[in-house]
């Protein structure tokens, strides 16, 4: 029934408006436990995150009033400086090639048929593996002298660069760990692919489009949502970056490491706040990452909505 | 209505009554193209399905190495021991870290499972002043990033005094989770009002209809949110690093991250130990996601299937 339709139907009834207000209630009962949580846990740590970066707070003490000191420091401390440029260049390199893989493994998994059910198992195993333990892994196999990746990369006569400690090569090395992780965007665009009419590609095979011009002009098209989607979300994750470099070159008794290729922002922004308890000065930081994050979610919508097919918007 | 038999019908025919009609009718030579595309196809998932299966293989076979030849890049080891396994069960609690582990995934996937459902319950069934926004408010605090409000709400579990015990792991479970919210309300949305309308006309109350109702009917989707909470519960190290201080708390991630610490930064690098770990750390969840594949498919599907 729809909303109209139950509309009628309370109308026909005496006392419609207690209903309604019975109604409202129940309603908010259901509704209570997230509206707890958003003021406890969402509404309130914003708030208070953003007073907190105007003090000196080192939790013992109580935090004392700095004016816009820990914003002024954020701009001049080549930590900062340092971490932002890692993390930037890091998700720069790692959507691009996050969204490249996951597309090719969809548009594989699209044509295996019954096959695929194995395959996908396959791909999303390392998706459930703790990220510690893909630290560990990316030490292990992406180790200069020993690890497996320089062995094949050798069978073609390629000297593999020491990939976990030149911190030339700390970062790429890095994103290709994490495209072992690509399966949650993989299942995506494989149920996108699979929601395109099969009509609008036999068209577009009787057109003469042949297969690399069906991929990229009739289906990439149809699935641009879903890319959007897997665009932004890898994003605001890569910006995010944590678990993996933390678990693989950070820890007790080693709070830097080797030029601090490896020093993600969200890295040092937890160093700061949990190891230094400079809780005011890493709240900026928090504010900082926030505000970055919205800016460049804001700039991929504004550019999607020339570059994003919807589905309905267009007249046929 | 999907008919396996291409049988004339009057009315359009749907796409998978045109691909069945086609292989019927048309008995096809098969075409080598197509087949040279399907070997391709096959070939190439088979070769990228070994790479991601490889780190797994070589995780497994080298914790059953000696430390010598950790590193040899043999899938069956050259001597097999299980010290190991011996020596990390001496070197540190993992059987507390597990059962820590255990009881945080436990109370995360099903507080936040139940919670979620309840306020997904109301966004898709009543109609109340301020839904949208509300609804709105939802799915944007799914884009905060979680390092804004980190500091905040360390302060307010420090406060209470749970620093340093399991509770901040999963206790903000009990207020839902906004991704949750989103995806059991359009599960709930799929499902014919009527369900529930049924059930209210007979007299039943607002909990009877959501216990006796609801839970029963959204059972895939609530499979699917207990399923995602658990790898999440399971894989999380940053609470771990932030809230928990004494060895015998630790959840198995931050003890794996403590091992690091120990066996690797400490000094010269005990690979085996970590080694080890790590696969004690990881297999569990792949288990459960062995167990739980089919459900999770069936759950994604299901709520298509019902609309």
């Amino acid at each position: 029934m729809t909303a109209a339709g139950a509309a009628v139907v309370a109308s026909r009834r005496p006392g419609r408006r207690r209903m309604h207000r019975r109604e409202s209630a129940a309603a908010f009962l259901f509704l209570s436990p997230w509206l707890i949580g958003f003021c406890v846990f969402t509404a309130w740590p914003l708030l208070y995150s953003a007073i907190l970066s105007f003090t000196d707070y080192d939790v013992i003490q109580d935090p004392s009033f700095i004016g816009g000191e820990n914003y002024a420091q954020l701009v001049s401390d080549p930590k900062v400086l340092t971490s932002l440029g890692n993390t930037l260049a890091y998700t720069a390199l790692m959507v691009p090639l996050h969204v490249i893989a996951a597309l090719g493994l969809a548009l594989l998994l699209s044509r295996a048929g019954r096959a695929a059910g194995v395959f996908r198992t396959a791909f999303f195993l390392p998706k459930m593996t703790p990220p510690v333990a893909v630290g560990v892994l990316f030490l292990l196999l992406f180790n200069g002298q020993k690890g497996v990746v320089n062995g094949v990369l050798s069978w073609f006569g390629i000297p593999g660069p020491a990939w976990t400690t030149d911190p030339a090569w700390v970062k790429p090395g890095l994103v290709l760990m994490s495209l072992w992780s690509v399966a949650a965007s993989v299942v995506i665009l494989l149920a996108a692919l699979q929601a395109v009419p099969r009509e609008v590609l036999d068209a577009a095979a009787v057109d003469g489009a042949g297969f690399w011009r069906r991929t990229f002009g009739v289906v990439v098209p149809m699935i641009s949502p879903a890319l959007f989607f897997v665009i932004v979300v890898s994003t605001i994750a890569g910006l995010q970056t944590f678990d993996e470099a933390y678990a693989a070159f950070f820890g007790a008794g080693n709070t830097t490491y080797g030029n601090d290729a490896a020093l993600f922002y969200v890295i040092y922004l937890f160093q700061q706040a949990f190891q230094f308890l400079h809780m005011g000065y890493a709240s900026a930081m928090a504010w900082l990452l926030f505000v970055l994050i919205m800016a460049v979610t804001i700039v991929q919508v504004v550019l999607s909505r020339r570059l994003v097919h919807y589905e309905g918007r267009e007249s046929w | 209505m999907v008919s396996t038999t291409a049988l004339p019908r009057v009315g359009p025919a749907t796409p998978s009554e045109l691909a069945a009609a086609s292989t019927v009718r048309r008995p096809r030579r098969p075409d080598p193209r197509r087949i040279i595309g399907r070997i391709l196809t096959l070939t190439a998932l088979a070769g990228l399905s070994l790479i991601f299966i490889y780190p797994f293989l070589w995780l497994i076979s080298a914790s059953f190495k000696p430390r010598g030849d950790v590193f040899d890049n043999r899938l069956i080891p050259r001597t097999f021991t299980l010290d190991n396994y011996v020596r990390v069960w001496q070197e540190a609690p993992v059987g507390l870290w597990l059962l820590n582990t255990l009881v945080v995934t436990v109370l995360a996937a099903t507080t936040v499972t139940l919670s979620s459902a309840m306020v997904a319950w109301a966004f898709a069934y009543y109609r109340f002043p301020g839904r949208n926004v509300l609804f709105g408010l939802v799915l944007a605090t799914m884009m905060l990033p979680g390092a804004v409000t980190m500091i905040p709400t360390f302060l307010i579990w420090n406060g209470v005094g749970a620093v340093g015990t399991l509770v901040p792991l999963w206790a903000q479970n009990l207020f839902g989770s906004a991704f949750y919210i989103f995806l059991l309300r359009q599960f709930l949305l799929g499902i014919p009002r009527d369900y529930f309308d049924a059930a209210r006309v007979d007299g039943a109350g607002h909990m009877t209809v959501f216990w006796r109702v609801v839970l029963p009917l959204a059972r895939p989707a609530l499979a699917v949110t207990a399923v995602f909470e658990v790898q999440a519960a399971w894989t999380d190290l940053m609470r771990g690093l932030i809230y928990l201080r004494d060895s015998s708390t630790y959840t198995i991630p931050r003890g794996l991250k403590a091992l690091i610490d120990a066996f690797g930064f400490g000094g010269e690098w005990h690979w085996e130990i970590i080694v080890t770990a790590s696969v004690i750390t990881t297999v569990p969840l792949l288990i459960l996601f062995a167990v739980a594949q089919r459900q999770i498919v069936q759950g994604l599907t299901a709520g298509g299937l019902k609309g």
